[in-house]
């Protein structure tokens, strides 16, 4: 029994001083982002790097209680809770508050609560829970569309409160379907659809059909034993080229202008310099900005506090969305790389820690945690660097929020919770 | 397999996205500079430029509040038609304008300021400085421009230009759009005057707002004034110089011997000062410089090198008394002229004959001054030798060489020596007999006003001057050792007074007969320099020009004058004129021979001027009659002003 209660608190540490980093430096750099004048007292709440301080405080309350729960308890309550939080997202349509456009928010006196941010824990877990049963394999059309329905329903919830960046980081549980058996062909299928739809709006549709036919025949050529009909070739040469009309059809009339905007600079398509110019002063502005910070900090930063133009407030939401720009300002190549690297550590280990585990549930949740933090981690830096186009979602521990914040750390440590646990299961 | 496709993609990201970095902050930055970092407001506060003020304490040179619109073209956001057009409407541009004026600046530098439009009148700038903020990339710089409280002294006062690229690549200093001394006393005494600009480093925010000092203020400067000077010019004798030199070309310079302060220095066709301050400097400097027939921007006083003619045989006397090959009452025979054997090798005036050195000083005699030449030259075994000997003692007056003081502009002038002629003939294949010219001042010598009245004030104080200087004082500092400590000549004092004594009877008895002021003792020495120009690849000979060079009094002289009017054929017609009412009001501070007066203000040598461009054969010298105009001291208008000559190639 003292062989079993020590092991009870035999915790990941170097997840947990990896999550403490980076929630220590996202606050150090959410006090310069946030700052005006003197900072006179640390603890003012009426700022928002004191608000952010009570955050964290809060949060190690939350991570108490989360380790203190029996590992098991997630696992069967996994259901209750993704219903909870799914009913929480329904209740906006009715209770919720907008802000900045998106209806997301509850508010609860002066306090907003953004329940999408919990909502991707209990989703985790509800997948975890499905793809864990027994009686579950991933490899069949039914189960398939059963756990497609457990992230559709969040997503769909999320895209309707006007929130499209929340709503892409469900696509993060490809990676776990995919790691518990999905067939190759849907990632064959994914990345092609990526290839397609790019390459569509880049250079338009003849040439997309052209490339794609090429690639199609190659195929075709490559596979000199089951080659199977060439009608077979033909409608995926169809599919493809109908897809890429599909995707240019809807990047002009199904996507609002801003979203349009945004990837039409990302993949560089507007000419005209006028109309240029004045996407400069609009959806490009904020990227412009917030490159141009993180580009004039240099080797080593401006130093903390020193950064002119987060100072100067330049790049707008700053503290949210464009944190990172803070690190490159002030702490120079040296924090954005320590950053990046922090992150990567952090996504392996867990990634390492899931597949050493021994309950299904416990593996699954760990991909999910990983899988969401990533896709998280990518979107957000890829975008505030201009590699990808501009997402509004926060950067994991680091990103001003409470719900941000908090959503966060439950995800991760209820797995370090299970992580803890794995040698009792059995 | 499945296990590694999350794995993988991780690595990947993170591979990718250190690169981005490595190209966003270290491949593609350079080091931090305050100056690049388009988040902080550079705010240039420019001090007060130092006044300028004439040896009475007359205020001459002033400041005026100015007001330049500048732009920062990177940080410029791309105007709408609405506010484009409201823009255009305050700085009183067309759109037109806007971007071409945009486009220069941009070619420039993108990050640097350039001025968009340069001095707006008050009422434009309190118009648009409440609108300022709304129009990224510009702000207002305030500047002083100066304010000439006269119309005289333009080429002694000098002005200020904006610094061009050249400027600021060699001086940190200066950045786009300051202004620096051009000429004169502006350019000689820049670093004295201009002080030193503070800079504020301030915190913008996005909206363009300043929202407080960069590091608490830490790395701002003041700026430091720039210091008054007073300068050595009289500017009632300067004024009176620049009449007399109306309606010629020429120079005045007049320096008091005691110090070697400068009195006055006259150039004509002069302008007023007042035209090259502000937006229409760059117009009026390009018409002024342009003007190759007065060339007004040509300083006649400083830049002018000619052959000094007879002035110069004082110095041959007073070489020939040291090298002790003359006596002062030796006599030499002029029949017209000197001549070698049979050969004329020099003409000469009508005078009385045989004369002595006094005589020959008065009577200008060229056949006394060749022979004395002779005697200093073949002193010597070697030619070369004596004519060493003979320049370094001609170099010690200060002529042959810049005069090493604090005038923005000069020239060396030309005093030959051995190797000279070497160079000319070939090793000693030469002798005096072929370069008697110097003897009376002509042949390869040449020398600036300036030169001749140093030479004057260096006889005037018996063997020594003060390097002739402008600066009188500076405001809280002292002006350079060199100006208090006298140069010595290298002739001994006991031989200047037979000479001084020569040069007092020009007046007396000799050339400047006709000039003498009652009551001043003037001594000086006429001259008349032949001179040519080529027209249509024609070397054609013009009228002589006038020169007149004279210190007064004989004892402890208060002023010494070179006077030289181009085309004013001989010495006391123009010059001698000139410099004797000058001498005159200097000294007894008003006209008493209101006849010459008369005669310098009702005579013009404008058709002079006007021969070689006519394009038509011209009598010179004694042939012309003088052109006789009304009285134009009331006139107001320079002439440089009124007058549409374009420049014509000679």
């Amino acid at each position: 029994m003292l062989r079993e209660n020590q092991r009870r608190f035999k915790f990941d540490w170097i997840t947990i001083i990896l999550f403490l980093l980076l929630v220590g430096f996202g606050y150090l750099n959410i006090l310069s982002a946030s700052h005006v004048g003197e900072v006179t007292d640390y603890f003012d709440t009426s700022q928002l790097y004191g608000k952010h301080l009570m955050f964290i405080g809060l949060t190690i309350v939350l991570i108490i209680l989360i380790l203190s729960f029996e590992a098991k308890f997630y696992e069967q309550f996994a259901s209750i809770i993704y219903l909870v939080a799914m009913l929480a997202l329904i209740g906006l349509f009715i209770f919720g508050k907008e802000v900045n456009g998106a209806r997301s928010w509850y508010g609860i006196g002066s306090m907003t609560i953004q329940p999408s941010e919990f909502a991707k824990f209990a989703t985790a877990l509800a997948v975890a829970k499905y793809v864990s049963d027994l009686q579950t394999n991933m490899q069949t059309i039914k189960d398939q569309l059963r756990v497609a329905a457990i992230i559709f329903i969040p997503a769909l919830l999320i895209l309707l409160q006007n929130d499209a960046g929340s709503t892409i980081v469900y696509l993060a549980f490809f990676f776990v379907f995919y790691r518990e058996g999905l067939q190759q062909v849907y990632l064959i299928i994914a990345l092609s659809l990526i290839v397609l739809a790019v390459l569509a709006l880049k250079f338009g549709i003849l040439i997309t059909a052209i490339i794609a036919a090429l690639a199609i025949a190659s195929v075709y050529f490559f596979r000199k034993k089951k080659r199977g009909s060439i009608l077979q070739y033909m409608i995926v040469l169809l599919v493809s080229v109908s897809f890429s009309y599909g995707v240019k059809l809807f990047y002009e009339h199904g996507l609002k202008t801003h979203q349009q905007n945004r990837i039409s600079l990302w993949l560089r398509l507007e000419k005209d310099p006028a109309k240029l110019e004045r996407m400069k002063k609009a959806e490009a502005y904020n990227l412009i900005q917030s490159e141009q910070a993180i580009s004039s900090g240099g080797v080593s930063g401006k130093g903390f506090l020193q950064g002119t133009r987060t100072t100067g407030k330049f790049v707008p939401e700053q503290h949210t969305d464009y944190i990172f720009s803070t690190v490159g300002e002030e702490w120079g190549f040296m924090g954005t790389s320590f950053v990046v690297i922090a992150f990567v550590f952090l996504i392996i280990r867990i990634l390492f820690l899931a597949e050493a585990q021994k309950s299904q549930f416990s593996r699954v949740y760990g991909y999910g945690v990983a899988a969401i933090l990533f896709v998280h981690f990518t979107i957000n830096i890829g975008m505030v660097m201009g590699l990808i186009p501009t997402v509004g979602i926060p950067l994991p521990f680091f990103s001003y929020g409470g719900s941000g914040l908090w959503g966060f750390t439950i995800l991760l440590f209820i797995f370090v919770k299970l992580d803890s646990n794995k040698i009792n299961e059995w | 397999m499945r296990k590694l496709l999350l794995l993988t993609t991780v690595i990947l990201v993170g591979l990718v996205f250190i690169a981005r970095l490595f190209y966003l902050q270290v491949y593609n930055n350079s080091a931090y500079d305050i100056f690049e970092d388009t988040a902080i407001r550079k705010e240039f506060n420019y001090p007060k430029r130092g006044y300028v003020y004439d040896r009475n304490g007359k205020l001459l040179v002033a400041n005026q509040p100015s007001y330049d619109v500048m732009v920062i073209p990177r940080e410029v956001s791309p105007l709408d038609s609405l506010e484009l057009n409201e823009f255009c409407q305050l700085l009183k541009i067309t759109q037109d304008e806007y971007y071409t004026k945009l486009a220069r600046a941009k070619n420039y530098s993108p990050r640097l300021p350039s001025p968009f439009v340069p001095q707006l009148s008050k009422k434009d700038y309190a118009v648009l400085q409440e609108k300022m903020r709304k129009f990224e990339g510009f702000y207002i710089q305030k500047r002083s421009l100066r304010s000439y409280q006269t119309t005289i002294g333009a080429n002694v006062l000098g002005d200020l230009g904006e610094v061009n690229r050249n400027i600021i690549k060699n001086d940190a200093y200066y950045t786009l759009g300051d202004l620096i001394g051009k000429q004169g006393i502006e350019k000689t005494y820049e670093k004295t005057l201009r002080g030193v600009k503070g800079i504020k480093f301030i915190q913008k925010d996005r909206f363009n707002k300043n929202i407080g000092p960069f590091k608490e203020g830490t790395l701002d400067t003041l700026p430091q004034p720039g210091k008054d000077v007073t300068i050595t010019i009289d500017s009632d004798l300067q004024a009176y110089g620049e009449l007399l030199m109306k309606h010629k070309r020429g120079g005045i310079v007049a320096i008091d011997p005691s110090s070697g302060e400068i009195l006055a220095m006259v150039t004509g066709p002069s302008y007023n000062p007042n035209l090259l301050v502000g937006r229409e400097r760059n117009k009026n400097f390009s018409r002024l410089f342009l003007d190759k027939v007065n060339k007004p921007t040509f300083d006649r006083g400083l830049q002018a090198q000619y052959p000094p003619g007879s002035p110069f045989k004082v110095i041959n006397a007073l070489i020939g008394l040291q090298e002790g090959v003359v006596e002062t009452d030796d006599k030499v025979t002029c029949r017209m002229g000197y001549y070698y054997g049979s050969r004329k090798l020099t003409g000469c005036h009508h005078h009385r004959s045989p004369v002595d050195m006094n005589a020959g000083i008065a009577q200008s005699c060229n056949a006394y001054f060749v022979n004395v030449y002779r005697r200093i030259i073949d002193k010597y075994d070697d030619a070369g030798v004596g004519m060493n000997t003979w320049a370094n003692h001609a170099k010690s007056f200060g002529l042959g060489n810049f005069l090493n003081n604090d005038l923005s502009v000069g020239q060396p002038g030309r005093i030959p020596d051995g190797d000279y002629y070497d160079r000319a003939y070939g090793d000693n294949r030469w002798g005096s007999t072929y370069i008697v010219s110097n003897a009376i001042g002509q042949g390869e010598v040449e020398a600036t006003p300036i030169q001749l009245a140093n030479m004057a004030a260096a006889i005037g104080n018996r063997g020594y001057y003060y390097t002739p200087h402008i600066i009188k004082n500076i405001e809280g500092d002292t002006i350079p050792k060199k100006y208090k400590t006298p140069n010595y000549t290298t002739i001994d004092k006991r031989h200047f007074e037979p000479v001084v004594q020569g040069m007092f009877d020009v007046y007396n008895e000799g050339t400047a007969k006709s000039l003498r002021v009652p009551g001043i003792d003037i001594c000086g020495k006429t001259g008349t320099a032949e001179n040519f120009v080529r027209i249509d690849s024609v070397k054609t000979q013009l009228t002589d020009h006038s020169i007149f060079v004279a210190f007064a009094p004989k004892d402890n002289p208060k002023i010494a004058i070179a006077v030289f009017v181009e085309n004013g054929y001989w010495g006391s017609r123009f010059a001698g004129r000139m410099a004797s009412l000058m001498i005159e009001k200097h000294i007894n501070g008003e006209i008493t021979r209101t006849d010459l007066e008369n005669w310098i203000l009702t005579h013009s040598l404008e058709n002079e001027y006007k021969k070689p461009y006519s394009g038509e054969p011209f009598k010179i010298n004694g042939q012309t009659s003088l052109q006789v105009i009304d009285n134009y001291a009331t006139e107001e208008n320079h002439p440089v002003e009124n007058q549409n000559t374009s420049a014509i190639k000679l």
